[in-house]
């Protein structure tokens, strides 16, 4: 099974402004896209357990134009705070990367 | 056909952008040249203090050459979000630096600032009557909260740059404003589809951002007409293609297919994306609904206290196999030892965090990985009220740290690694930001005031 790296062109946290954290999964084609979107491995479920949340705060929109999943949460910490650990987001989607998809 | 056609002079200002493309734009005769200068990415520091992400040299090499090009050509030049956060002290500074620019070149034009940091006796009445409502996952907002909060700011629609424009402004530097507004506002006034002219903003606002390899950054450009645009990148080495362009509303965004602005919401669901050359794409079909009410989203931050810092490493395998219980033990005789120093009421007054860079600093308590490496970064963190509190406190943590046992060595041992003397650092005053929510006012402009100058001449 490959990992969700070998078969996206970017994977990437960041910020949506300081209150929420935004993924994006950008997929190398439309059939990549399509397998992993359809197998739903990338779930609300999948996102509450890796990031400690409850499944319905986690947003997921699949994006047909751009052969993208869009994942939003709200921040483990407000961006900044002095919980915080990442200031702009940009290295929260670790776990994604390595994710084995069909 | 009507047409409006826009150079996106950077993602932010003072960021920059190739001179010889800002040339190329300009052949391509833009109707103005705007950019926006600010964001919230970089955390609450700047909203909070008032300073800016860059220097002032930076902004002024930017702004020099859009305010060269914009005079000679006579078309406006619309900056957004002055020096980061765009509050009061900000936008004074980007419009000092207008003033210098104008009297270095000789550029005479009439500028409107427009201000966007808030009153807070209005905000207060606004609470009050109900009229400020949350956005997502907001933190509580009351009185104090507005009294605490060093700069609060409104994020301005198209409206005041609209007001601005009708009024014969050549220049307009704005305080926060959506960096959208900063692309929409003249399209939107020569009366052009709000759902082109919105789409087309949110794809210049970050300069060259949605082509498809930004190795740095620089100019954009795009032709707007009533039912679409298209964007092409003025630089020869950049080339946008249908995905590029589709793929930047992700970008710090919830979600792609919505974009809120205190006018309406920006729809691009049906939005369709064409290559019309091998680097020019055209866009159409997206929708735009008005609100039903006009909002404005606000942005404040507070002091959450003053930090010094002790940055330090360890590579002792005996150390790094038993370290979780080693911190812990480490942390505990920090406290005890203030505590001997300051007496056991110190406990309330100050906060040690200790962050384990190798390990999992960067993910927290939500890092699944459990390996780790040959040797561990380590980061202690004292927050307290004062600068010079934080600064006692961590030297009391320095010298625990620094000599902290393990039962295998016998004999004083020397734990941590530090790369610096002193080992402290004092890191000032530590921000946050505050609230998420959105405030209706009477109108679209009452939160924003706007000054006019003759500048130069």
């Amino acid at each position: 099974m490959p990992q969700l790296w070998q078969v996206t062109k970017l994977i990437r946290s960041k910020n949506s402004g300081p209150f929420e954290l935004t993924f994006d999964v950008i997929f190398k084609d439309r059939e990549s896209y399509e397998k992993v979107r359809d197998a739903k491995l990338i779930s609300a479920e999948w996102f509450a357990r890796t990031y400690r949340l409850t499944p319905e705060v986690v947003a997921i929109i699949n994006y047909d134009a751009a052969n993208a999943i869009k994942i939003t949460i709200p921040r483990p910490a407000i961006s900044g705070d002095i919980d915080d650990t990442d200031v702009f987001g940009g290295q929260q989607h670790g776990p994604l990367v390595e994710l084995e998809v069909p | 056909m009507k047409e409006i056609r826009i150079l996106s002079a950077t993602g932010i200002l003072g960021s920059g952008f190739r001179e010889e493309t800002l040339k190329r734009a300009m052949a391509l005769e833009p109707h103005f040249i705007g950019a926006d200068s600010g964001s919230t990415d970089p955390g609450p520091h700047y909203l909070g203090s008032g300073d800016t992400l860059f220097s002032d040299a930076a902004y002024k090499r930017d702004l020099r050459l859009m305010l060269l090009a914009g005079r000679a050509a006579k078309i406006p030049v619309i900056v957004g979000s002055a020096c980061t956060s765009g509050s009061d002290p900000q936008l004074e500074r980007l419009v000092g630096i207008a003033r210098e620019i104008a009297r270095e070149e000789k550029l005479i034009f009439k500028l409107a600032a427009i201000h966007s940091e808030q009153d807070k006796g209005y905000l207060k009445k606004k609470l009050r009557e109900g009229k400020i409502t949350p956005l997502a996952n907001p933190p509580e907002l009351t009185e104090q909260v507005i009294d605490r909060s060093t700069h609060i700011v409104g994020m301005a629609g198209i409206e005041p740059f609209v007001e601005a424009l009708e009024n014969g402004a050549e220049v307009v530097i704005a305080g926060r404003s959506s960096d959208t507004s900063v692309f929409s506002a003249m399209p939107v006034m020569r009366g052009l589809n709000p759902a082109t002219v919105w789409h087309a903003a949110k794809i210049l606002e970050c300069g060259a951002a949605c082509v498809v390899l930004r190795k740095y950054p620089d100019c954009n450009f795009a032709i707007v007409r009533d039912d679409h645009f298209i964007v092409e990148p003025p630089n020869p080495e950049y080339r946008c293609d249908p995905d590029s362009v589709a793929s930047h509303n992700l970008y710090e965004n919830s979600t792609p297919y919505e974009l809120v602005e205190p006018s309406g919401v920006l729809n691009t669901y049906s939005a369709k994306y064409e290559a019309i050359s091998d680097r020019a794409v055209k866009v159409s079909g997206s929708t735009f609904t008005p609100a039903e009410r006009y909002t404005i989203k606000l942005e404040g931050a507070e002091l959450a206290g003053y930090q010094s810092i002790i940055i330090g490493s360890v590579r002792d395998p005996i150390i790094l196999r038993q370290l979780d219980s080693w911190l812990e033990g480490l942390t505990r005789a920090a406290k005890d030892r203030i505590a001997a120093v300051y007496g056991a009421a110190m406990a309330s007054q100050y906060r040690l965090d200790v962050r384990v860079f190798g390990k999992n600093a960067t993910m927290g308590r939500l890092e699944p990985e459990t390996r780790i490496g040959h040797e561990v970064g380590l980061l202690f963190q004292v927050t307290a009220d004062t600068q010079e509190l934080a600064t006692a406190l961590i030297k009391s943590v320095s010298h625990i740290a620094v000599h902290y046992p393990v039962p295998e060595w016998t004999g004083l041992i020397t734990s941590i690694a530090y790369p610096y003397s002193p080992a402290e650092i004092a890191r000032g005053p530590s921000y946050r930001f505050n609230m998420n929510h959105v405030v209706e006012p009477a109108s679209p402009l009452e939160m924003f005031s706007i000054e006019y100058e003759k500048v130069g001449g």
